[in-house]
């Protein structure tokens, strides 16, 4: 315990715990249009994408954590953009084509990763590290979440209706096409900027879990925004004053202690008869 | 109240003293889907007082023209007006009520967010509803019985209670064309008959109602005019004239 409370004045733990209070609410927030939006599949592809784009970026232009957030991006965008494209011009459905391009996109960065000598370095970027994040990422992580915040609050309404039906948001003169690109975009600066977090192979777990757990509470879709977010980031700031006492993993103790509030909530839930989107 | 807008005479019984002369022209409408032609030379008119169903065999052309009129899809050839201006300048004009089974029911929003919904166009993208916006809606839930039912999560309605769910929905959007996608499939007998009656007292209110529907032998009862397709126009007219067993023939093949 005095172990604990001494780490506790270090700079680096309170840096750790702000962290884990703002990515846990960015995703938790931002969870809601994955869940709602059924998305979970292929928002795991795009996570998965970021890894081979790590890679290519380190390969093309060395270790730096500019061009690895860049790469990562690129990646997930060619990715997330390559699934749709597959899935409209051949007769594979859109899960198939996605399992593909989710397993081929690891394997070639894991590969790239190894033969960069970079073996160590692969577990912070599949599972994260939080304690190793500094000032320029705390940044980039409250930035991306004022900017969700904004955007959700602003286009709550309209985003609400294209999330239920986008037909009849099109009918209503919604600009359809330019909501499922921002979207998009959105999901992917999250997920990109809690890369370093939690990792391309965890963060998936951070951007479904709070929402999917709200869903099994409310009726109401305007509650799972704001309840993924509290979830979200009381998850992850329980996880913080959990994996220290334990000697567990920050990162995947954030996404263990969600899981266990999703199965508590889907114990309790009057609503699980109904049944749970699935991607 | 409710007429804040001069194009709305027609919402709540307001033509008893107005003469309902809304129409709606579709002009030599061509649509094609990767070389097929699913649409060729449709036109017809028709004004508001109507209830319109949309008939033909299986890849007639019913939903490509119901998606045609609700703006889902832009036609190669021709155009739709409405009152002589292109009808998707105005968007709430019209409601489009997808078929039941392509709705996600299980979405977390209950009857009066649904019905809610239909104020965004008026309201628009920056603005907030106003008490105004709130009785409009509490009209509409009340008119179609559903204000006990408002505070319900829509997966707990019956299929006939979400038909509804939707039309109020339609009334608080004040939309002039209801726009119905195959609405009777899936409704038991007296579910169907309510719902007919529920879309002649819409349409003599002044909306015109235009919905896709298969079943040759109901029709008469349900609708008051009958558009028969095959990629283009059969025939067009009041249900009686429309449904003869010379146009069922051309349009079904040999089977009826």
């Amino acid at each position: 315990m005095s172990d604990f409370l001494q780490f506790m004045t270090e700079p680096i733990a309170l840096r750790s715990l702000w962290a884990c209070a703002i990515i846990g609410f960015t995703n938790g927030f931002v969870s809601a249009l994955v869940v709602l939006r059924r998305s979970a599949l292929q928002i795991g592809t795009i996570s998965c994408a970021l890894l081979p784009g790590i890679a290519l970026s380190i390969l093309l232009f060395g270790l730096g954590r500019m061009s690895i957030l860049c790469g990562a991006g690129l990646a997930a965008l060619l990715v997330g953009l390559g699934s749709l494209f597959v899935s409209r011009t051949s007769r594979l459905n859109h899960d198939t084509s996605l399992s593909i391009i989710h397993t081929t996109a690891f394997a070639i960065g894991y590969i790239i990763l190894v033969n960069l000598g970079l073996q160590q370095k692969v577990d912070d970027w599949l599972f994260g590290s939080i304690m190793s994040m500094g000032h320029f990422d705390l940044w980039v992580a409250f930035i991306t979440g004022a900017l969700a915040l904004l955007l959700i609050t602003i286009f709550e309404r309209p985003l609400l209706i294209y999330l239920f039906d986008p037909r009849i948001a099109a009918t209503m003169g919604l600009p359809t096409l330019v909501f499922n690109y921002g979207i998009f975009a959105l999901i992917i600066l999250v997920l990109v900027s809690s890369l370093q977090a939690v990792g391309a192979f965890l963060t998936l777990g951070l951007l479904v879990a709070p929402a999917a757990t709200m869903y099994l509470l409310t009726d109401r879709a305007s509650l799972m925004f704001w309840g993924g977010g509290l979830i979200g980031c009381g998850g992850s700031v329980l996880a913080f004053f959990l994996s220290y006492p334990l000697g567990w993993h920050l990162g995947a103790t954030i996404i263990v202690v969600l899981g266990v509030i999703f199965l508590l909530a889907y114990l309790v839930s009057p609503k699980r008869r109904g049944q749970i989107r699935t991607p | 109240m409710v007429t804040h807008d001069t194009d709305h005479i027609c919402w709540g019984g307001a033509n008893h003293h107005h003469h309902c002369r809304h129409a709606l022209a579709v002009r030599g409408v061509g649509v094609c889907y990767h070389r097929v032609q699913a649409l060729r030379e449709v036109s017809f008119e028709i004004v508001c007082g109507h209830t319109l169903a949309l008939m033909g065999a299986n890849g007639a052309g019913k939903s490509t023209l119901l998606n045609v009129l609700a703006g889902l899809l832009t036609p190669e050839q021709g155009q739709v007006l409405w009152n002589g201006r292109p009808l998707h300048d105005t968007r709430r004009e019209i409601a489009y009520m997808p078929q039941r089974s392509e709705v996600d029911w299980a979405f977390p929003m209950t009857v009066r967010e649904l019905v809610e919904m239909g104020r965004y166009p008026s309201v628009g993208m920056w603005r907030r509803p106003k008490a105004h916006d709130e009785e409009i809606v509490q009209k509409a839930l009340a008119s179609l019985q559903l204000e006990p039912l408002q505070h319900r999560q829509i997966s707990e309605l019956s299929g006939g209670q979400q038909q509804r769910a939707f039309l109020a929905r339609a009334l608080a959007q004040e939309a002039h064309i209801l726009l119905l996608d195959e609405p009777f499939t899936g409704l038991d007998v007296p579910g169907a008959e309510s719902l007919a009656e529920l879309l002649r007292s819409l349409a003599h209110e002044g909306r015109l109602v235009i919905a896709s529907y298969h079943d040759v032998a109901n029709a008469p009862r349900l609708f008051d005019k009958v558009l028969l397709l095959k990629q283009e126009v059969l025939a067009f007219g009041s249900a009686a004239e429309v449904l003869t067993p010379e146009n069922l023939n051309r349009a079904f093949g040999q089977k009826i």
